[in-house]
C-alpha cells in the first residue's frame, strides 16, 4: 500500500515535469496529423506524412501564416495509428489534450477516421479527414445530423457507389456483377451495399454478394462460389494490399471476367503487389494525376522532386486537407480552436488539387466529382470523368 | 459436382497449410507441455526469409524453401536456448508469457524494417489446367503435396528413428529419460528444429498461394493452427494433421453452403461442440489428474 501510493506521488510528479516542459510557444501554430504509418495499409500513411510535410513546409519557407498582425509558423505533431482503431481514437485524445493542436488531418482509412472523429467531435477540435468516404464519419453517431467539428476533402461512397454502379452498367455495358468484401471494414461494407443497391434499381444484377474479414488471405471458396454464379464482372471495394491476392487467387481458379475496384485501389503500391494481373481494370478515384490542371501539375511536380514518386490519391487529398485548413485559420485570422471551426464552416467552396469542392452549410462534406481510372502497362490512367 | 470438386481442392490447400503449423504446436506440447505462442510468428518470419533470399539471392524454389525452413529451425532453436530454457522449471504461465513476448518481438522487429506488405516474386510457373468448369493449379497440387510429403518424413522421424523414440519418451517422462543417457537439452533442440522448421515451410508455401506478406499474417494463422492442434489432441503429431485439415475443410465447406459471412462463427462452433464431445481431442488421450 505505502509503496504504491509512493509510486503514485512519483507518476504525479513525473507528469508534472513533462506538462511543464511542453510550455506553449506562442508564435506556433500546432495541426496534428494521424496517418496509418504501421498495420494494413501503410502506403496510405505514408502518402498523408509525406504530403502534410510538404504543404507546411511550403507555409512555413514563405515565412509562416499571417493572422492578424503577427506571423506564426506552423508546427505538425505527426502520430501513428498503426492500423488500429482504438489507436486512432487515442492519438487523437492525446493531440487534443496533451499537445494542445488547433487542429486534426487524418486518419485516412474510415475505420479509424470514425473512432478519431467522435474523439474531435467531443473535444471540439476540427478535423479533417482526407480519404475518408464512409458518410459516417460526418455524422453523428446518436442523432445522425452532421458532426460539428469533423470534415473531409473527398467525396463520399453514396456517390462514389452510384458512379460505379453507372460505369458499369452504361460504359462497360455489363449486367451481372459479384461483390467480394471486406464485411469487418466501415469502408468496404458501406460503398459494396451502395453498389449493390445502385446497380440493381438501375437494371442490372448482384449474382453473387460474397464477404471476408479483415487479414483473410484465403478467398479461394468465395471465389469458386463467385465462379459458379457467373457473373460478368467482379467488384472489389478493398484496400489495396488485398486487392493482388483476390485477383490473382480468380486467376488461378479459372475467373476470366474483368474486375472493378474504388478509391481504396489508388496506391502505387498496387501496381507493385499485383505485377501484370491488374492491367486493364477500372476503379474510381479523386484525380488523376496524368490528366492534371495548372494547379495541380505544380502540386505533381513539386511532390516528385521531394520524394521521387508520383503523388497518389491520399498526398494530394491530404494536401487540400492543408489547404482548406490555412484558409480557414487566415479567414479566422487567429489561432483559436473554434474560430477555425467556425470558419471552416463558411467556406462556400475551394480550388484544390483535386478539383473543385463545394460546400453546403452544416454540413463537412464536399460536393465534388470523381474520375475513372484504367490500369495500363502498370500506369493509372485518366479514363473518364463523374460528375456528382 | 465440379464445384464440389473445386472446394475439396480449396479446402485441401488451406488444410495442409494450417496442418504444417499445427504440428510445430502440437511437437513443443509434446515434449515440454509448453506451448509456444511465437510459433505462428516464426510461421510469418519463414514467409520473409522466403521473400529476401528470393529477391536478394534470386534463388529458385527448392534452395529458397531449404534456406528458409534452416533459417528458422535455427532462430527456433535460439529462442528455445535463449528464452525458454531458463524457465523450464518456472511455471508454465511464466513460459506462456514468454512466449507471447517473443512473438510480439518478432512482428514488431519485423514491423521495424519494414511496415511494407511484400510481394514474393512467383518461384514456380504456375499452370492452370481445367477439365470441364473445374480448375487445378500446379500450384495449389504442389503445396498440397509437398505438406503431405513433409508430414510423411516427420511422421517416419518420429515413429521410427532413435531421436524420435527419444522425442516420444521425453514426451512420457521428463525425469527418467535422462538416466537412460539420453540427452534431454539434445533432444529438446531438435524438436524445436523440426517443428519451427515445417512453421518455415509453411511460410514459404502460403507466401506462394498468398503472395502477398506483412508482419502481422502470422497472428490469425497462428491462432487457428493452434485451435487445429487443440481439436486433434494436442500432443499428438498425427492428430495435429488431421486437425488441420478438418479445420481447412470445415472452414471452406462453411463458405460455400452458408452466407461467407458466417464462415468463422459456424466453423468454431463446430469446433467447439467437437472440444465437448471430446475435450482432449480426437486423438489426443484423456489423462487422469492424480492429487
Amino acid at each position: 500500500m505505502k509503496k504504491s501510493a509512493i509510486f503514485f506521488v512519483l507518476l504525479v510528479i513525473i507528469s508534472l515535469g513533462i506538462c511543464g516542459c511542453s510550455r506553449e510557444d506562442s508564435s506556433q501554430i500546432k495541426i496534428g496529423v494521424i496517418a496509418e504509418l504501421t498495420g494494413d495499409v501503410p502506403a496510405v500513411g505514408a502518402s498523408c506524412k509525406n504530403a502534410a510535410e510538404m504543404a507546411v513546409a511550403e507555409v512555413n519557407d514563405a515565412g509562416g501564416i499571417q493572422l492578424g498582425d503577427k506571423k506564426f509558423k506552423i508546427k505538425l505533431i505527426i502520430e501513428d495509428n498503426a492500423g488500429k482503431a482504438d489507436q486512432s481514437a487515442s492519438s487523437a485524445q492525446k493531440l487534443i489534450t496533451q499537445q494542445n493542436v488547433t487542429a486534426i488531418v487524418g486518419p485516412n482509412a474510415s475505420r479509424y477516421a470514425l473512432p478519431a472523429a467522435e474523439i474531435a467531435e467531443t473535444g471540439k477540435v476540427v478535423l479533417i479527414t482526407p480519404w475518408s468516404t464512409a458518410p459516417k464519419a460526418t455524422l453523428d453517431s446518436r442523432t445522425n445530423a452532421s458532426k460539428k467539428y469533423v470534415f473531409r476533402a473527398c467525396f463520399i461512397d453514396p456517390f462514389q457507389g452510384g458512379v460505379l454502379a453507372k460505369f458499369t452498367l452504361t460504359n462497360l455495358k455489363l449486367k451481372k456483377a459479384a461483390v467480394l468484401y471486406d464485411v469487418a471494414s466501415e469502408y468496404n461494407k458501406g460503398i459494396a451495399e451502395i453498389f449493390k443497391e445502385v446497380y440493381e434499381k438501375n437494371g442490372g444484377k448482384v449474382v453473387a454478394f460474397e464477404t471476408y474479414t479483415t487479414n483473410d488471405k484465403d478467398f479461394s471458396s468465395q471465389l469458386t462460389k463467385i465462379k459458379q454464379a457467373a457473373p460478368d464482372i467482379i467488384f472489389l471495394p478493398n484496400y489495396y494490399s488485398e486487392v493482388p491476392l483476390q485477383i490473382q487467387q480468380a486467376k488461378r481458379l479459372g475467373i476470366t471476367v474483368p474486375f472493378i475496384g474504388s478509391d481504396s485501389w489508388g496506391s502505387e503500391e498496387l501496381i507493385k503487389l499485383c505485377g501484370k494481373d491488374c492491367n486493364d481494370y477500372y476503379f474510381s478515384t479523386h484525380y488523376a494525376a496524368d490528366a492534371a490542371t495548372e494547379a495541380t501539375k505544380k502540386f505533381i511536380a513539386g511532390y516528385k522532386a521531394k520524394y521521387g514518386t508520383t503523388p497518389d490519391d491520399v498526398a494530394a487529398l491530404t494536401y487540400d486537407s492543408f489547404g482548406l485548413l490555412l484558409q480557414a485559420l487566415k479567414t479566422a485570422g487567429k489561432n483559436d480552436r473554434q474560430a477555425v471551426r467556425d470558419a471552416l464552416s463558411k467556406i462556400p467552396q475551394y480550388e484544390g488539387v483535386t478539383g473543385n469542392m463545394q460546400f453546403k452549410e452544416g454540413s463537412g462534406d464536399p460536393v465534388k466529382s470523381a474520375v475513372i481510372l484504367k490500369i495500363k502497362d502498370g500506369k493509372f490512367t485518366w479514363f473518364a470523368n463523374a460528375k456528382p | 459436382m465440379a464445384y464440389i470438386f473445386q472446394q475439396a481442392l480449396n479446402a485441401l490447400q488451406l488444410g495442409s497449410i494450417y496442418a504444417l503449423i499445427a504440428l510445430g504446436y502440437t511437437m513443443v506440447y509434446g515434449i515440454l507441455t509448453m506451448i509456444n505462442f511465437a510459433h505462428g510468428d516464426l510461421f510469418m518470419v519463414g514467409a520473409f526469409f522466403c521473400f529476401l533470399i528470393a529477391v536478394y539471392l534470386k534463388l529458385s524454389f527448392v534452395p529458397t524453401l531449404l534456406l528458409s525452413m534452416l533459417a528458422v529451425a535455427f532462430l527456433g532453436v535460439v529462442i528455445e536456448r535463449l528464452a525458454y530454457k531458463p524457465l523450464r522449471n518456472a511455471p508454465r504461465v511464466s513460459a506462456i508469457i514468454t512466449a507471447l513476448g517473443v512473438g510480439l518481438f518478432l512482428e514488431n522487429f519485423t514491423l521495424a524494417l519494414s511496415p511494407y506488405p511484400k510481394h514474393i516474386p512467383p518461384l514456380l510457373e504456375n499452370i492452370t489446367w481445367t477439365i470441364g468448369s473445374l480448375s487445378i493449379s500446379s500450384l495449389q497440387i504442389i503445396v498440397i503435396v509437398l505438406s503431405l510429403v513433409l508430414m510423411l518424413i516427420l511422421d517416419f522421424i518420429v515413429q521410427h528413428t532413435k531421436a524420435g523414440m527419444a522425442m516420444r519418451a521425453i514426451s512420457w517422462d521428463k525425469t527418467i529419460v535422462p538416466l537412460m543417457g539420453v540427452s534431454v537439452n539434445k533432444i529438446i533442440s531438435l524438436t524445436f528444429a523440426i517443428g519451427t522448421g515445417l512453421g518455415g515451410a509453411a511460410g514459404v508455401m502460403y507466401g506462394l498461394a498468398y503472395p502477398v506478406i506483412d508482419p502481422y499474417m502470422g497472428i490469425m494463422v497462428g491462432w487457428k493452427a493452434f485451435i487445429c492442434a487443440v481439436v486433434g489432441g494436442i500432443g499428438n503429431v498425427r492428430g495435429a494433421m488431421i486437425g488441420g485439415f478438418i479445420l481447412g475443410a470445415v472452414e471452406i465447406m462453411v463458405a460455400a453452403f452458408f452466407p461467407s459471412t458466417y464462415r468463422d462463427f459456424v466453423a468454431f462452433t463446430l469446433l467447439l461442440i467437437l472440444l465437448i464431445v471430446r475435450p482432449y481431442g480426437i486423438l489426443g488421450k484423456p489423462q487422469p489428474q492424480k492429487v
